[in-house]
């Protein structure tokens, strides 16, 4: 290396991009979030502005998508669609892996009754498809970007809880977990301190799954017109938008499309390379959640 | 047997329970009630107050609770607020259109989804594995309401085989719908079926490595003959329980691909009445999801148990 320190990049992520799948599904992501950073400086035109003169045309030098039923530059709502959507996931994301890995954490350490107990609730909870049990809380707070943040946070933290737990009960018989309880450690210092380096791959993989189906769930919500409000532009909502016209105006609803499946799946990728790399076991979409 | 049965109905009643208690009180701890929501910010205290009076929530939280939840039981879901009638007349027929949907999806899906399961498990890893195993990931990782709109743009816009949309209303006689129900059905079971193979598939692989199965190759029973008797049923056996935990997916699925298609079931019903601010309709139906979820493993957990001696002795 002639001296020279080679740029330090962490293990983890060379053995992500030592995979083809992982290579690919890395560099669709950060595409991704390099566009949605930049948009705001290198969408040609505002998103929200309608032109009567040009609604519904094909694709040209002055508008490279096209345009939507309203006249819209497709290019520059495609390209500032999924900021909300990224945003609201984020911060959800690290709503429900914080309570969720916490619980589940100290439920498997706990035990007994009052793990029994948590299970339950949280199995029932499941049962309720995610969508209704948000569809719950739009009902009574209103559709609004803020509320989603809560509200999904809470219904997919369910699962972290389960997968929380579930990494957690390999450790906690091991014979350092009970030194430490001899020791005179309280839970909460066990399972800061011992348990939750030893989770804590399972827990940062499981995160990124958990962000790309919240992006899902918020696409959803504002396909059905309960999640990101116009005028802000948003992928799920540009879908619902160009449904009708698909005939007449098929670019209106391709790109938006093509630009949602292309980060939910590289993100998928990457993350199958991720979970690899680490040795992970990691669960496709949990069942309910 | 008889304990593990009454274990596993016991088990199913409690989380029913559960479920109602959530679905109810989740709405108590927020700001508004059913009349607040529903009237508005220009209410006022006089018109609040005959609300109030009119659906009983002048009653302390747990007595409602009791009251709602045994009316539910009794089949009376309450009145709904935007249309004014009994939450039972409406939810009938959409429950009646949701179970057709399903039972369509169900009926294609499942047995489609195990026959290429096991197609792709006997040779993990070769070219017909990879095609569906391919295919299934792209299923299950993009969202219902993108593979229901491509389903429309191929099939409808495209090829012009089936209507996109459907037209018919909710009290359409059962075989229309059915006949509604081929595009919905179709973007259904291309998620459900992916969902059901890629665990048939990893247990058939499991099971083509077992002893048992490679004692019975060794010993020359010929291949078909393995695999009928010795690898598939062994093979099926943890896929009735994924069946019924799909199912919460098919129900949370429903919801979207029914707006989708404009099918007029009770997933659509909950999107138009959380558009309405309906909440005593949006809470029955929420509840009426979660007993079905419910039901659902408890019937693929008792086919389980039937199919299966090895389950039937309790565990620890």
């Amino acid at each position: 290396m002639r001296g020279v320190r080679p740029l330090a990049v962490p293990q983890v992520l060379r053995d992500v991009l030592a995979q083809r799948s992982g290579r690919i599904g890395f560099v669709i992501v950060c595409l991704h979030l390099a566009a949605a950073v930049a948009a705001p400086m290198i969408a040609p035109q505002d998103p929200a502005h309608q032109d009567a003169a040009a609604m519904l045309q094909s694709p040209s030098l002055a508008h490279w998508f096209g345009t939507d039923r309203l006249g819209r530059d497709v290019f520059s709502r495609t390209l500032l669609g999924g900021r909300e959507a990224m945003l609201i996931a984020t911060l959800a994301t690290i709503i429900a892996m914080a309570w969720g890995s916490a619980l589940g954490i100290l439920a498997a350490l706990i035990g007994g009754r009052a793990d029994a107990i948590v299970m339950r609730f949280v199995d029932a909870m499941m049962s309720i498809p995610w969508i209704l049990m948000v569809m719950l809380f739009v009902a009574a707070l209103g559709s609004s970007s803020v509320a989603l943040v809560p509200v999904l946070g809470f219904s997919y933290g369910l699962s972290v809880v389960y997968l929380a737990r579930a990494a957690t009960l390999d450790f906690v018989t091991r014979d350092f977990v009970v030194a430490a309880q001899i020791r005179g450690h309280s839970r909460w210092s066990i399972a800061a301190t011992e348990l939750l380096p030893n989770v804590r791959d399972s827990l940062a993989v499981q995160g990124a799954m958990q962000w790309s189906w919240i992006l899902l769930a918020v696409s959803s919500l504002s396909f059905l017109g309960m999640g990101v409000a116009p005028p802000t532009p948003d992928w799920g909502q540009m879908i619902a938008d160009a449904r009708g016209i698909m005939q007449r105006a098929p670019w209106a609803l391709i790109w938006p499309m093509l630009a949602l499946s292309s980060l939910v799946i590289g993100m998928n990728l990457a993350v199958d390379a991720w979970a690899r790399a680490t040795g992970v076991a990691r669960n496709r979409r949990v069942p309910g959640a | 047997m008889a304990a593990v049965l009454l274990q596993r109905i016991g088990l199913a009643l409690v989380t029913m329970v559960i479920i109602a208690v959530v679905v109810f009180f989740a709405l108590e701890l927020m700001p508004g009630d059913a009349c607040s929501v529903n009237l508005g910010r220009g209410a006022s205290d006089s018109m609040l107050a005959a609300c109030h009076i009119r659906l009983g929530l002048d009653q302390p939280p747990v007595w409602r609770f009791v009251t709602w939840a045994g009316d539910f039981l009794r089949g009376d879901l309450g009145i709904s607020m935007q249309r004014e009638r009994p939450i039972a007349e409406i939810v009938g027929w959409r429950l009646r259109n949701t179970l057709i949907l399903a039972g369509v999806t169900s009926v294609i899906g499942i047995p489609l989804a195990l026959g290429l399961g096991v197609l792709a498990g006997l040779n993990p890893d070769g070219p017909l594995d990879m095609a569906i195993s391919g295919v299934a990931i792209f299923a299950m990782t993009v969202p219902e309401f993108i593979s229901g709109t491509l389903m429309i743009l191929v099939f409808s816009v495209i090829l012009g085989w089936a209507a996109g949309v459907v037209t018919i209303g909710y009290k359409a006689p059962a075989f229309e719908l059915v006949k509604a129900s081929i595009l919905p059905a179709a973007t259904l079971i291309f998620i459900l079926a992916a969902h059901i193979l890629r665990m048939v598939r990893a247990s058939v692989v499991e099971v083509m490595q077992s002893d048992f199965a490679q004692m019975a190759r060794l010993k020359g029973v010929p291949r078909r003959r393995v695999i009928w008797h010795h690898v598939v049923p062994n093979a099926l056996l943890p896929a009735i329980s994924i069946i019924g935990l799909t199912m919460a997916w098919l129900l949370g699925g429903v919801v979207i691909v029914e707006s989708v298609f404009n099918f007029p079931g009770l997933g659509r019903l909950a999107v138009d009445a959380v558009a309405d601010q309906d909440l005593p309709l949006v809470q029955a139906i929420a509840l009426l999801f979660g007993l079905i979820y419910v039901l659902t493993n408890l019937g693929a957990d008792l086919v389980a148990l039937i199919l299966n001696p090895r389950l039937r002795t309790r565990r620890q």
